[in-house]
């Protein structure tokens, strides 16, 4: 029998777990693949190595949706993280109407619930 | 799309089914068998003749079987594409192909959805993606309004401008008898108007309606034969660039800039002779990035371009004559219903809202989040 491996969402979800967001990076193409598959996009190839981000990053987008029923708007933002690859992802810890396009930001774990796994989150970058 | 020949298939038939809110009872494969048979009787053609069945609706997965099966035609050629609201443009190439090489004489592209009675949430399930689900994003609005973020960053377009767009749309429907929306419109209500995910409200964001129609398309010789005058397919074009919209290149460029390109170069035309634009406005952005996409006015001009009534009744510029998905009828992947009006204006069939002299049109439909597009461009027997 072959050897099962790993999907690219569980060795993902396995980082955010550990506390780091992961992205997988491509050597035929010399850049980031976010996010993780089997075949690289760029290069056609099937060889990506798994690399750690750095965290930090620079809003590419934004908008805040307001819930129909209940609940206070949410941020939804595209984030362009340092090693070059994009994101859908929120920034806390700020009026969700003042984020901005261009504001830099800093990765951290939303912890897992019963039905949630961690995932990533983003708060604004002091200075 | 390579290959298709200018002028190589007609659209004989075009018609909406009911729409609106539809009778209680009414499922999509109804509402398309409605849309073949009316279209079938505009190009007085019988439906036995149709031998090319193409279909696309997120409320039945197998919706070219059922389709077929309730016609009672066994079909010589089948294509249920589906791929948003722009699928009906994309079955326009392939229907024009099939007709080229003979695999089918007479094709019916059809569309039905019961999504304002049977619920947008039912009508189209969501899909799970790990990646983006999380944040909850309120698609598609959310993912249209991260693009108009992006296009009010970079160029300074405004949310006054974005409502214009709405204005003009309603005027527009106020012309149409079958229009959802029968009240007129003001920049002010568009802002005022209940925010649903930033910078847009509910009036940025096309209706929630049920319908569905057809078209029918033939060779262009078996298209002189028939009872009203055939408007020629001039150009076709298509481009996929993404499916999410976290994967979307560049938020304020769309692949309408790669699909009209391909159907201007197959047509022989310019935006400078389009008379007449039916362009997918699911949103108010999509208005503004497409006539920037498809050479209307430059890159990051979209917004200025369309204040004070360029694009509205009287205009320099006549767009989305029918009241668009913002004002007349949007029941989830609206497309079917661009190339239904573009036919109507050019065989003069329009009345209050008719375009003088219309002989060329563009009829573009969008999918997805941005993802998939795809340019008709159509013509009167004078243009071929």
């Amino acid at each position: 029998m072959p050897e099962t491996p790993q999907s690219p969402l569980a060795i993902y979800q396995s980082h955010l777990d550990k506390g780091e967001l992961a992205y997988q990076w491509s050597p035929e193409a010399g850049r980031a693949v976010f996010y993780p598959r089997v075949v690289c996009p760029y290069s056609g190839g099937t060889n990506l190595e798994w690399r750690i981000a750095s965290g930090l990053g620079t809003v590419y987008a934004t908008t805040v949706t307001h819930p129909f029923q209940s609940g206070d708007p949410y941020n939804i933002v595209l984030i362009d993280c340092d090693e070059g690859f994009r994101m859908m992802s929120r920034v806390e810890e700020i009026d969700p109407m003042a984020v901005e396009i261009g504001m830099r930001v800093k990765f951290r774990i939303h912890p897992a619930t019963d039905k949630q796994p961690a995932y990533p989150v983003f708060t604004p970058v002091e200075g | 799309m390579s290959g298709l020949k200018r002028g190589g298939a007609a659209v004989v038939g075009a018609a909406e089914s009911d729409i609106g809110v539809v009778a209680e009872g009414y499922n999509v494969i109804d509402l398309m068998a409605q849309g073949i048979a009316r279209a079938a009787e505009d190009a007085g053609i019988k439906l036995r003749d149709i031998d090319g069945i193409f279909c696309a609706t997120t409320q039945s997965r197998t919706s070219g079987l059922n389709l077929s099966e309730y016609l009672g035609i066994s079909p010589k050629y089948i294509d249920s594409t589906i791929i948003g609201g722009s699928s009906f443009m994309f079955h326009v190439g392939h229907a024009m192909a099939a007709l080229q090489l003979g695999l089918c004489n007479v094709a019916a592209i059809a569309y039905g959805s019961t999504q304002r009675s049977f619920g947008r949430q039912n009508a189209s399930v969501r899909e799970v993606n790990p990646y983006e689900t999380p944040y909850r994003p309120f698609l598609p609005s959310s993912a249209y309004a991260l693009a108009a973020s992006r296009h009010m960053h970079q160029y300074g377009t405004t949310r006054e401008q974005m409502a214009a767009v709405a204005v003009a749309a309603r005027q527009w429907a106020l012309m149409n008898p079958v229009a959802w929306e029968k009240k007129p419109l003001t920049i002010e209500e568009v802002l005022n108007a209940r925010m649903i995910s930033y910078p847009f409200t509910v009036r940025d964001i096309c209706l929630v309606t049920d319908g569905g129609g057809a078209i029918i398309m033939t060779t262009p010789e078996r298209a002189k034969s028939l009872k009203k005058p055939p408007i020629y397919v001039l150009g076709q074009g298509e481009y996929i660039s993404h499916a999410n919209i976290s994967s979307m290149p560049d938020l304020t460029v769309t692949g309408a800039l790669q699909s009209g390109k391909q159907a201007y170069a197959m047509a022989g035309l310019s935006a400078r002779s389009i008379d007449v634009l039916e362009l997918y406005d699911a949103f108010t952005i999509n208005t503004i990035l497409f006539l920037e996409d498809l050479g209307f006015c430059p890159k990051g001009e979209g917004g200025r371009f369309v204040e004070g009534g360029t694009i509205a009744p009287g205009g320099k510029l006549p767009v989305n004559t029918n009241g668009g998905g913002l004002s007349y009828c949007h029941p989830g992947m609206y497309g079917l219903f661009l190339l239904i009006e573009a036919v109507r204006q050019l065989r003069g069939e329009c009345g209050e809202r008719q375009v003088e002299d219309a002989e060329t049109a563009i009829a573009h439909g969008n999918g997805g989040v941005l993802s998939s597009q795809s340019t008709v461009i159509l013509g009167t027997a004078a243009t071929v």
